[in-house]
């Protein structure tokens, strides 16, 4: 039964294959391959919820040659946002690419995209993370640049270059940590690690690329024109997946793998990015002119709220507490995730009514568009982290760690983050707000404004109210703690 | 056997981070992948390095695993970085 | 789950599902979008009526749902939250019937009363919070609701307005959030106990406790109104009058003054909160919003703009009473939470009468508007009354009772002062309104500009006001009789003090 497993591997691998088979129908092909993935995908979590950790040794190696798989609460709820965004952003592409030609490059890559992500969140190896990482980058890049315009180009190559720069430097950690333990397997090396010289060096390698590849301040240059310049769904899952993949990672590395050697300053290191990266990308979002360059730049400064969990998580003690503010990081995450990709389809939506996207001239498109206003209106209020959004909770049990902490210093960057946040969503809907006439048309596109909604309903209102579902399922075990079944 | 891992294994760290300095330094779009593909053989060769078990013994087959597939990796990303490139140079003559 | 257990979320529902139905229908649907309206507030006021009915026999009405670790969201009914549930639900069925008559043949329509929908749910929802983060919840989803209100007409005086509005609601937020959570950290979880909380528990340091009073007094503070947290008031009146009226009134400013209360009795305690000594800045600060309003109304043409400032200073009427020591003052406190919204309200929708039917904004084209509109002025002239304080309309036994208390208190040497002040200055600026209104001649004929001037006020925009004015009054007349506002402040007042 443990061959569940692979399924959200092979599924879309197979039918990305099919996908370039069969260009004709590749969006139907691409929208089943979703379906299924996410079925795959919430059976995976369903059995995880139900009798823990599962781990399978790919073809029957043992761990030490072989390569294993293994999903546990955390990474079971990362695939399952995954599927659920990807298949919303595949809905919306059906709609938003016209050409058939252009839905032809694009399914194969998309799911390929999803095949690497899956992967990732499933490996327990760590050279195959590593190529699990390049696979995303170089699928996520091949996406920036699907439109073939200069921008997008341009800033694809960017982010190539460097996302292989990180993925390099991951490697390097990689081959100190094989030197120096002989063994690539996670859930050996959890045992293994000490606190010495080579551990501290192969993980300072790693989490540089890492950061790289998650855009924490000051290594998120890359960030915002990639994301401007791409297709709306390509912009989606770049903001709300691939940049939390390598999230995932660190989070993994930190918590789990390398708990035993990670160091308080190098926590507060972290911590004190994160807050640049809130007040930084706060400001920047705040000045931006086009609204695709708003939500990149609120991405990297909500990344930067996750920043600020590891000082936090450094100094509380094992139990409740700690339990605690990991599953507010978690729920902060997910929220991100599907507010994020609901926002970047939504702009979308409007760039293509208006044919472009410079905030201060979308009230006619607004005006057009009430079911992608209101989308907006509840990203944004996910993005602050108003009530009843999953980041209200999230962000009072970050305030709460704080204070409980004595760690006072993050309280105002909190603060003012969110106020800045505020200041940037609001702007947006000030302009939707700025008309007299009535509205003409109800639903635009349902394919493309739906799928949007419903992401932004998600975030605000079920991980709102249902918050507590992400502890319940995420804290008894979320890092799978010593016992392999 | 030390020596030799060592040796090998500096020069492998040093084509390393050179190539890396490149990438970040250059302005050329071609050196700069040129020197993402340096900076990928350096480690390669750091893998070969830590492979190598003396004279006697076969070298452990991982690491030798490990790079194949990375040459397989960087191959396919120089393979897009230039094809983007040249869309790029395209776009420039338009 | 048993009924008691749903009453709550029923009660918050009512507003909510018409709410959110109306957002989806075409303009056009008036007959629909009305109904819809009216039949959630009727059932709102029915299901209201079987609150007090349980609470009155001291049923546990009470829903709960986890959210978060340790954080549990609930809707807890006690006479307090009766009170206030009963006055937003009446005034909002009143401002419903005036709002689709003022805005009748205006854009927009299914937008403005979806969202107004949402405000009284919110409004509902933090009257029936069980907890501070309940409260916390619905306060700022109350700020999310109302600002598509204010910047309703779209115009960049309306935008600027919400833009205030929010600048100045959302860092309060904030403020009354930083508090609540540090206040969770150190006490457990803040559930509204009569009497308050936390005087019984341990090893709580005074000043931490006196800092997070601080900031959850700034928090509601600046949605009460309180000097200097005031500044967006009035620029909020540019909203539409059904919104200032139901802002000022009810929601809003009642929300702050209503959470005052809360935390100084139900979550501090009145008698723990005077031994740490954080009553008597409180009061000053009442103290000098009373009087400041006053003043700057005194020197207001526009007539809304004159009633803006006059809500500055007769909501901080509630928040003396809270700072007061002793039952008096807090009945007194207590109840002007109803006198003042039944008077405010009749004072706002005669407002928009004037605007609607006379094209009047200013006081000084008031002139003979008695004998034009003799309806619309009577009940203004009964809410004016009733905030100077003169009898019989209820404004006086609010005053009464906090005089009565700050007697009892032995501070009454100089809250007096301020209560006459501020009765001699609300009669400075209300009673040449009234003289101009019934004495003076009409300087003019009256305006027809444009198609939304009517020369006959229509029921719709007639009635709300009047029946407004005769509960004033009524609160006033019968006070004694059982189920009268001040009986209710009685019986809540009673339960705060355990010594």
């Amino acid at each position: 039964m443990n061959n569940l497993l692979t399924l959200p591997v092979m599924i879309p691998l197979g039918f990305s294959l099919l996908a370039l088979l069969w260009p004709r129908r590749a969006s139907s092909i691409g929208i089943l391959g979703l379906l299924a993935t996410l079925l795959a995908s919430a059976w995976l979590a369903w059995r995880v919820a139900g009798s823990g950790p599962m781990l399978l040794a790919l073809g029957g190696w043992e761990p030490g040659l072989g390569i294993a798989l293994h999903a546990d609460a955390l990474s079971s709820t990362l695939l399952l946002m995954s599927s659920v965004v990807a298949l919303a952003a595949g809905t919306y592409s059906t709609g938003y690419f016209r050409e058939r030609s252009d839905r032809a490059r694009f399914w194969p890559l998309w799911l390929l995209l999803m095949t690497a992500l899956h992967a990732l969140f499933l490996s327990g190896d760590l050279f195959n993370l590593y190529v699990t990482l390049e696979l995303i980058g170089l699928s996520a890049v091949a996406l920036a640049a699907l439109g073939g315009k200069r921008k997008a180009v341009e800033a694809a190559l960017r982010y190539l270059i460097l996302g292989l720069l990180g993925s390099l430097l991951f490697l390097a950690g990689v081959a100190l940590i094989y030197a120096g333990y002989g063994t690539l397997d996670l859930m050996q090396l959890r045992n293994m690690l000490a606190p010495e010289p080579v551990a501290w060096i192969a993980l300072t390698l790693m989490i540089s690329g890492l950061l790289l590849k998650s855009a924490l301040f000051p290594l998120h240059f890359w960030l915002p024109p990639a994301h401007a310049n791409a297709p709306a769904p390509v912009s989606a899952v770049l903001s709300a997946l691939v940049v939390k993949a390598a999230l995932y990672l660190l989070l993994r590395f930190w918590l789990d793998i390398f708990d035993d050697v990670v160091t308080t300053f190098a926590a507060w290191l972290l911590g004190s990015l994160g807050a640049m990266a809130v007040l930084w990308g706060s400001w920047k979002a705040l000045r931006a002119v086009r609204l695709k360059l708003l939500a990149a730049y609120s991405t990297v400064a909500q990344l930067g709220y996750l920043f600020l969990f590891f000082p936090l998580l450094a100094a509380l003690p094992v139990g409740a507490a700690r339990d605690t503010a990991l599953g507010a990081l978690i729920l902060m995450a997910l929220t991100h995730g599907f507010a994020k990709s609901a926002l970047f389809l939504a702009t979308g939506v409007i760039q293509q009514k208006a044919g472009h996207d410079r905030i201060e001239e979308l009230g006619g498109a607004a005006r057009a568009l009430p079911v992608t206003v209101f989308t907006l209106a509840l990203a944004g209020v996910a993005l602050i982290g108003l009530p009843p959004s999953g980041t209200f909770q999230a962000k009072w049990q970050l305030f709460s760690a704080a204070i409980a902490t004595g760690q006072w210093l993050w309280i105002p960057v909190i603060a003012t983050g969110s106020l800045l946040a505020a200041a940037y969503v609001f702007r947006i809907l000030g302009y939707a707000f700025a008309s007299a006439e009535g509205v003409k048309y109800r639903i635009a596109d349902g394919r493309e404004e739906l799928p949007a909604l419903i992401l932004a309903i998600l975030a605000t209102v079920l991980l709102g109210f249902g918050s507590i579902w992400v502890w319940e399922f995420v804290t008894p075990g979320a890092l799978a703690v010593g016992e392999v079944p | 056997m030390m020596l030799t891992q060592l040796i090998f294994g500096i020069a492998g760290g040093l084509l390393f981070a050179m190539g890396l300095r490149s990438a970040l330094i250059r302005e050329s779009l071609l050196a700069r992948i040129l020197a993402v593909n340096v900076s990928g053989a350096g480690i390669f060769l750091a893998f070969v390095a830590i492979a190598y078990r003396g004279l006697e013994e076969t070298p452990d087959p991982v690491p030798h695993a490990l790079v194949l597939t990375g040459i397989v990796v960087a191959v396919s990303a120089t393979a897009l970085a230039l094809a983007l490139r040249r869309r790029l140079e395209e776009a420039d003559d338009e | 789950m048993s009924f008691n257990s749903w009453l709550p979320v029923l009660i918050v529902m009512s507003s909510l599902v018409p709410g959110l139905v109306i957002f989806l229908l075409r303009e056009e649907n008036h007959l629909l979008r009305t109904l819809l309206n009216l039949f959630g507030a009727v059932i709102k006021l029915l299901l209201v009526g079987v609150l007090i009915w349980g609470v009155f026999h001291a049923q546990v009405i009470e829903t709960r749902w986890t959210l978060a670790p340790g954080l549990d969201l609930v809707l807890h009914a006690d006479a307090l939250s009766v009170l206030f549930v009963t006055l937003s639900t009446l005034l909002w069925l009143l401002t419903t019937i005036y709002a689709i008559g003022y805005l009748e043949n205006a854009p927009h329509r299914s937008r403005f009363f979806g969202f107004f929908s949402l405000c009284v749910t919110a409004t509902v929802g933090l009257a029936l919070a069980g907890n501070l983060f309940t409260f916390v919840i619905f306060y700022e989803m109350l700020t999310l609701a109302t600002y598509p209100l204010i910047a309703h007409k779209g115009s960049p005086e309306a935008l600027r307005g919400a833009r205030i509005y929010l600048a100045y609601t959302l860092s309060g937020g904030i403020l009354l959030l930083i508090g609540t959570i540090w206040l969770w950290n150190i006490a457990g979880p803040l559930e509204f106990a009569q009497g308050g909380i936390l005087g019984s528990i341990e090893g709580l340091d005074p000043i931490v406790l006196g800092i997070i009073f601080l900031l959850l007094m700034t928090g509601l503070g600046v949605k009460a109104a309180l000097v200097p947290l005031h500044g967006w008031l009035p620029q909020a009146m540019v909203a539409p009058a059904p919104v200032s009226a139901l802002l000022h009134a009810v929601a809003v400013v009642k929300a702050g003054a209503f959470g005052i209360v809360r935390v100084v009795y139900d979550v501090y305690g009145i008698e723990f909160a005077a031994s740490l000594g954080l009553l008597t800045p409180l009061a000053i600060a009442a103290g000098i919003t009373i009087v400041y309003g006053s003043l700057k109304a005194l020197s207001q043409d526009h007539l809304k703009k004159r009633l803006a400032w006059s809500t500055v200073s007769q909501v901080s009427y509630i928040a003396l009473g809270a700072a007061i020591l002793g039952p008096l003052a807090t009945i007194g406190g207590v109840v002007h939470l109803v006198h003042q919204g039944l008077m405010k309200i009749t004072l706002f929708f005669a407002a928009g009468n004037y605007a609607e039917t006379l094209g009047i904004h200013k006081v000084s084209e008031m002139n003979g508007v008695g004998r034009q509109m003799p309806g619309t002025t009577l009940a203004f002239t009964i809410g004016a009354l009733g905030m100077i304080g003169l009898p019989p309309v209820a404004g006086f036994i609010s005053k009464w009772y906090l005089g009565l208390g700050a007697v009892e208190a032995g501070i009454a040497a100089w809250i007096l002062p301020i209560l006459i002040a501020s009765s001699l200055l609300n009669a400075a600026y209300f009673l040449p309104i009234l003289y101009r209104a019934w004495f003076l001649r009409a300087e003019h004929k009256p305006l027809v500009a444009g198609n939304r001037v009517k020369t006959v006020t229509p029921p719709a925009l007639l009635w709300p006001p009047i029946i407004t004015a005769s509960l004033a009054l009524a609160a006033g007349l019968f006070a004694a009789a059982p189920y009268s506002p001040l009986e209710w402040a009685q019986l809540i007042a009673e339960r705060e003090y355990k010594q």
